[in-house]
């Protein structure tokens, strides 16, 4: 990490990108104790690009998008840090300015299509209030929106359709109102919750692709969040890998996925199927579990389960934890050295 | 719905058939005699006999099950008592008046006291209830559950007989409870139940509290009244109109229960109250052994259940559109 020498710019810097997390920590009470969820996460996303955020259950991804829109537990959570929207930091904003944002220029999907439209009205409704809510449109004008905005991600018969309650369509189809919801006005940023995972995977390629084309046509940001790299190969510009609440690398997808440097990295990609590889050659899962969050290992958290600690020297890795070098670019957060990463890379490329 | 309502409709004429039918044989196997009453008290043999063959005991008891029944639709003559219209439900052995008039007489009574009452525990529980579910664990959930265990501990005869007491007759702050009918006077008739209400509603609410605040802390925590809150809804829109959405149908279950229930005969508010409902009516049919007049409030009774369950089942495709009627 010596070697490095590229960080020109501090990490509180901010302006030019038009979101930016900077030193977030969340932490909740539960009743085993306080949880802390995000540990330290920087991270910015520019305009018309999508950032993929990736990692296990528990590592923290959810949560940190929930707090951007001010969604969580404010009773049992704490956050410390800041989120600048363009130039309003939002951790701090009051319930109104968020919901002036919320749905209107942040708008979010989530991960179960079903479970997240109310079952008690119609598509149309739920499309139109949120264009009368934020647009202050008639409900002839919301209507029509409602419409033009099932037709643009491919519904058919958008207008039949619209009266239709949830239920009443697939699940892809659901999912794609749930888009026509979240873009009905024209958001700056849409946070996308893992939103193919409950989908077949016939129809997580289409509403990814729906995703691509949307985001040509509106130059709308998506922080994509998923555990699925195939996915992030397929959509992202940016990826963020997380681990234990923080960044354990960070870099446009070619640098993230094809020159890797962290271990976490490494294990994610070894633990994905390919279609070229024989199927009779197991696949490589991350030895471990997550660690429990109400009492994460000291030093780098990925630590206990890094197959490379010996080589960084356990020294460091147990006892001081690394942070994202270089600031900007390309960064991990690991102790071997360039030279090292390098070498173990290829190695783990060229097994089968 | 037109479907759904013929068949329930049907269903629930079965369903009262067979409790008449019950009702009927059962009353006929208590060795009560209605013919010794209705005769009186010095009852020489042959008036008694003249009294059986008047009300028709002197037949065979399914023949007498059966005139009983088409009197309902047809009507019936009493020898010596006279004509009873449709619907007959028999001649009172006691007031020797058709059963039919004194249900009527008496039934906006016992409908005003649970139309009032219903109103006081459906508004104040379930307001409660959702005020006690978005502070949770806070003062107000604590004291909200803490009234709600008291109001459901107490019964009518205790709080009715104290709020009579020291209300009543103590402190004079209210006149003593009376039905004046809605249609002489309005403020007259709200006024004269309004206590009996109150009363009667401090035993309901606590249900209403209870099962208003668990569906509404699950209902929080939905996706979709998280989806409602990312699309930027005010804090009042997401209680109001998604998370309550899916607490009605647990209350409109109970709720019509409950309204069914009173219907049938309040009667332990109503003897608290001295109201002449049909609570009222049916126990003095019970000490009279007023057979006829009990057969009517028993089937009166379950009538109100049978119709408020048809009502509750439509209700459910009213407020969950997932709900097919078939």
């Amino acid at each position: 990490m010596t070697a490095v020498t590229l960080s020109q710019s501090s990490p509180g810097r901010r302006g030019d990108s038009f979101l930016s997390v900077q030193d977030l920590h969340i932490s909740f009470q539960t009743e085993d104790g306080v949880v802390r969820a995000v540990d330290g996460l920087s991270f910015e996303v520019e305009k018309g690009t999508t950032l993929g955020i990736v990692g296990e259950s528990g590592s923290g991804k959810s949560v940190t998008n929930l707090a951007i829109l001010g969604l969580h537990n404010r009773d049992r959570t704490e956050i410390h840090g800041e989120i600048w929207f363009e130039d309003q930091e939002l951790t701090g904003a009051s319930r109104t300015a968020l919901e002036g944002l919320r749905g209107n220029r942040i708008a979010m999907i989530f991960q179960d299509p079903l479970t997240s439209l109310s079952p008690y009205h119609t598509v149309g409704r739920q499309i139109s209030e949120v264009y009368r809510k934020h647009k202050g449109a008639s409900k002839k004008e919301a209507r029509d929106r409602a419409i033009e905005m099932l037709e643009r991600v491919g519904i058919p018969n958008a207008r039949t359709r619209v009266d239709d309650y949830p239920h009443h369509f697939s699940g892809g189809m659901r999912q794609r109102v749930m888009i026509a919801m979240a873009l009905v006005c024209d958001p700056d940023l849409l946070i996308a919750d893992e939103p193919t995972t409950a989908l077949d995977v016939t129809v997580q390629a289409q509403v990814l692709d729906l995703l691509k084309d949307l985001q040509q046509q509106t130059g709308t940001s998506i922080i994509l969040i998923t555990h699925d790299l195939g996915v992030i190969a397929r959509t992202a510009h940016q990826v963020l890998v997380m681990y234990a609440g923080r960044a354990a690398e960070r870099g446009t997808v070619r640098e993230v996925l094809g020159e890797a440097r962290h271990p976490y990295t490494w294990g994610l990609l070894s633990s994905v199927p390919r279609l070229g590889s024989p199927v009779d050659v197991p696949l490589t899962p991350i030895r471990g579990t997550p660690p429990s969050m109400l009492n994460p290992p000291s030093g780098c958290p990925f630590h206990p389960r890094c197959e490379y600690v010996r080589l960084a020297g356990p020294e460091l890795c147990v006892h001081q934890r690394p942070d994202l070098s270089p600031a900007t670019g390309h960064g991990d957060a690991c102790y071997l050295t360039p030279k090292q990463k390098q070498e173990t890379f290829a190695q783990i490329k060229g097994r089968p | 719905m037109l479907r759904f309502l013929t068949r329930r409709t049907l269903g629930a004429a079965v369903i009262l058939l067979i409790i008449a039918a019950v009702t009927f044989f059962l009353f006929f196997a208590v060795p009560a005699d209605p013919a010794r009453l209705a005769c009186g008290k010095v009852c020489p043999p042959e008036t008694l006999a003249q009294a059986r063959h008047n009300l028709g005991m002197d037949q065979p008891i399914f023949v007498q099950f059966v005139t009983w029944l088409a009197g309902i639709f047809v009507g019936r003559d009493y020898e010596g008592l006279g004509h009873c219209p449709a619907p007959c439900l028999g001649f009172s052995f006691v007031n020797h008046a058709p059963v039919f008039e004194t249900i009527t007489d008496r039934m906006p009574v016992t409908i005003s006291l649970t139309l009032g009452s219903a109103v006081i525990f459906l508004l104040f529980g379930v307001g409660t209830g959702i005020v006690a579910a978005l502070n949770q664990g806070k003062a107000l959930d604590k004291i909200a559950s803490v009234s709600s265990l008291i109001g459901a501990s107490v019964q009518i005869y205790f709080v009715g007989t104290l709020a009579m007491y020291f209300l009543v007759y103590q402190w004079n702050i209210i006149a003593r409870p009376r039905y004046v009918p809605f249609t002489d006077n309005p403020l007259e008739w709200a006024y004269g139940l309004l206590l009996p209400w109150v009363v009667l509603a401090i035993i309901f609410t606590a249900n209403y509290t209870r099962m208003a605040r668990s569906t509404m802390v699950e209902q929080l925590s939905e996706d979709y009244v998280r989806t409602a809150r990312a699309k930027g809804m005010s804090a009042r829109t997401v209680i109001l109109r998604f998370a309550l959405r899916g607490t009605l149908t647990p209350i409109a279950t109970i709720f019509g229960i409950d309204v069914a229930t009173l219907i049938g005969g309040a009667i332990i508010t109503e003897t608290t109250f001295s109201l002449q409902g049909i609570g009222r009516l049916s126990i003095q049919a019970v000490l009279n052994s007023d057979l006829p007049m009990l057969m009517a409030t028993v089937l009166l009774a379950a009538a109100a259940i049978v119709v408020f369950n048809v009502i509750v089942d439509a209700l459910y495709a009213v407020i969950d559109p997932r709900v097919r009627l078939s």
